[in-house]
């Protein structure tokens, strides 16, 4: 099933999705591992995989500090696609690569192809890659049955939208606000307006994410587009709160779906 | 002269052959081409040029002179040396002429605020006057590591009114502030300028830093002809970033018969591993960070090495991309020498001639020491002292294991 008909699928039944993440390597693959199956028993519908690089320019100091902690510890590429292969032979939500170009640019775009299909990967997300640099990384992408997922931000004019909105595939990933990942946004402020914009750029689903940090944020995206994306909340909450702390999160922001 | 080069850029991309382009956060992409508007615009505009030029003669005593080192040129019983004095700059060194270049295109964006990354300290300085100056905010990012060899330049920045923030992530050094301030940029785009120090990062900062400082270039070949009558055979600049190097090379490149050749950071070998050599050796590989395609020192799976350099201002993972370009045309040569040859240039350079030199400078000077004795007595070199190295009496101080020093640093601590 592609991911924009899986996306299409869910929706039956909830009023907005779950895309929650993990920074592979951080605290540990062992954590990691049990970050997933508390995902599992929260229902999350999409799940990213960070790849870490040693200069994350898209990340905060949370996500920043991850990165590096993963590499520290020896992560390695082959141990990153082993890790998803483990993940998609076990869970059954969609697993997307989210990683910086470097990693793809070093692989290779077929090689990177190849690997993430062979690991069961549904798509990928690279920050630092603009449409522009893909090449034949959008033919690739399309033969190995790979989503690309493209990202809209509030700086784009709304000619730069389309332009991004085009190679839209499964779903758009439309930053919620200005700076990198980690700090808290404010949805009461504009945020419906944005959301707009960016619909009116593409005809896949519109994921929004950046700064989303608990249930109430979940349900404020409610209509606004179709997935909400956690990411720096959750690891906040193991990182303070443990296994416990974590599943309560992930309670709070699955219930907020309905 | 810049010409040669630019007409292989790609007017939206910015590339210099296959090095180059803009691969950063889509969040930055509406700001970096209002950039490249503003800069296109400065370009073809002839007073542009002639303003720069004025305030860098009115601010930063250019035209720079050109020294001939007659002694030194003895001592090694080679080639007549000159040397191209960008010591001599407001702040001491040739980041002075990239700042207040990009500051006149704030003036002209209109922009409240500057962030800046600095390694050894000297752009974080320029940046800090240039903002004084101009009445505008100022934050540095400097990694922690830098503040700590260089103290007396966080001195000075935070005397001119600027904030400095010591960034710890990664290895805390000039990568990680560049890292920060795409953070910051990426959130404050709207009334600040991100003044980048090198001829790296996204486009269009290495077309347009190279611009403003081809102004080495432009005066040393101008100097070259009025002293010795004709171009000099060889050149040679110490190659961090590459802006210096790309300043003073641009003024030669259409110059076949001119020899270019840049002297990156040896650290303690290029055997070792803990060095800072992109282009000279075969550690460096080509990638993607920090938003441009270049030479990198990065593992085979491209996350980026811990580089070494006794210069906090070499110490860089990356190399300006035209830099990387003209490595594969064959135009430039490079080389490496190591923290030792370098602390020797140093020595030399200011017992012979009375030249206190930056350590980044220095390399551009033992690079000349090293080949000079191989070439003819009827030959020229020019080099180009990028700064002076009154900033690095700290670490040259311990180098040398000055005893007088030591006691002074005692006595002051123990107060």
């Amino acid at each position: 099933m592609s991911v924009r008909t899986y996306i299409q699928s869910r929706l039956g039944s909830r009023k907005i999705l779950l895309m929650t993440h993990v920074i592979v390597g951080y605290p540990s693959l062992d954590v990691n591992w049990r970050m997933l199956e508390r995902m599992e028993q929260a229902d999350v519908d999409l799940v990213e995989l960070q790849m870490p690089f040693s200069e994350p320019i898209a990340d905060g100091p949370v996500f920043a500090r991850a990165n590096q902690e993963a590499l520290k510890k020896g992560l390695s590429t082959d141990q990153y696609f082993d890790f998803m292969a483990r993940a998609t032979e076990r869970f059954g939500f969609p697993h997307v690569m989210m990683g910086y170009y470097n990693t793809v640019f070093r692989l290779t775009h077929r090689t990177f192809c190849e690997r993430l299909r062979a690991a069961g990967g549904a798509g990928f997300i690279v920050p630092d890659l603009p449409i522009e640099e893909y090449h034949d990384l959008f033919p690739l992408s399309e033969s190995h049955g790979l989503t690309p997922v493209a990202l809209f931000t509030p700086t784009n004019t709304d000619a730069r939208l389309v332009e991004i909105g085009r190679h839209g595939r499964g779903f758009v990933y439309g930053v919620a606000r200005r700076g990198v990942t980690g700090k808290r946004t404010d949805l009461k402020a504009g945020i419906d307006a944005l959301a707009a914009r960016y619909r009116a750029a593409t005809d896949v689903p519109l994921a929004l994410g950046f700064g989303i940090a608990g249930g109430d944020d979940v349900r404020q995206l409610h209509g606004s587009c179709e997935i909400a994306i956690v990411g720096s909340a959750l690891l906040e909450h193991w990182e303070n709160g443990g296994e416990e702390e974590y599943r309560s999160f992930l309670e709070e922001l699955q219930k907020a779906r309905f | 002269m810049l010409d040669s080069l630019l007409k292989n850029v790609e007017a939206r991309t910015g590339y210099f052959g296959a090095y180059g382009g803009a691969f950063t956060p889509e969040i930055l992409r509406t700001t970096l081409d209002e950039l490249i508007a503003a800069f296109e615009d400065a370009r073809r505009d002839p007073s542009f040029w002639e303003e720069f030029r004025t305030v860098m003669q009115t601010y930063s005593c250019r035209p720079t002179p050109l020294t001939p080192l007659k002694n030194l040129s003895e001592a090694l019983g080679g080639p007549a040396i000159y040397m191209k004095r960008e010591d001599l700059n407001q702040t001491g060194s040739h980041k002075i002429n990239n700042v207040m270049g990009q500051g006149l295109l704030v003036a002209r964006m209109g922009k409240k605020r500057v962030i800046a990354e600095t390694g050894a300290g000297q752009h974080g300085v320029a940046t800090a006057t240039m903002a004084a100056r101009l009445g505008l905010k100022c934050t540095i990012y400097m990694g922690a590591v830098d503040v700590e060899r260089q103290r007396p330049n966080v001195f000075w920045m935070e005397r001119l009114g600027a904030e400095v923030v010591s960034v710890e992530d990664g290895s805390a050094t000039l990568k990680d502030a560049i890292n920060q301030c795409l953070r910051d940029w990426a959130f404050s785009m709207d009334d600040t300028h991100y003044v980048l120090g090198t001829a790296c990062g996204p486009h269009p900062f290495p077309q347009m830093v190279a611009w403003f400082q081809q102004i080495i270039g432009q005066e040393c070949r101008e100097q070259m002809l009025a002293a010795t009558g004709r171009l000099p055979d060889r050149v040679y600049c110490c190659v961090g970033g590459g802006s210096n190097a790309t300043g003073t090379f641009l003024g030669f490149l259409d110059d076949e018969e001119v020899e270019l050749v840049g002297i990156e950071a040896g650290g303690e070998g290029l055997d070792t591993g803990r060095h800072a050599a992109r282009l000279a050796g075969t550690d460096g590989s080509p990638g993607v960070a920090q938003g441009y395609k270049t030479y990198f020192l990065q593992d085979k799976e491209g996350q980026m090495r811990h580089t070494h350099s006794v210069a906090a201002g070499l110490d860089y993972i990356g190399v300006s991309p035209i830099l990387a370009c003209l490595r594969e045309s064959g135009r430039v040569r490079y080389e490496a020498t190591t923290d030792g040859e370098v602390l020797e240039a140093f020595q030399t350079l200011l017992r012979r001639e009375g030249i206190i030199a930056a350590l980044e400078s220095a390399h551009a000077v033992a690079g000349a020491i090293r080949e000079a004795p191989d070439m003819g007595k009827d030959k020229t070199v020019l080099l180009t002292l990028s700064g002076r190295g009154d900033k690095d009496i700290f670490t040259i101080a311990e180098a040398l294991k000055d005893p007088g020093w030591q006691r002074f640093l005692q006595r002051k601590a123990g107060r």
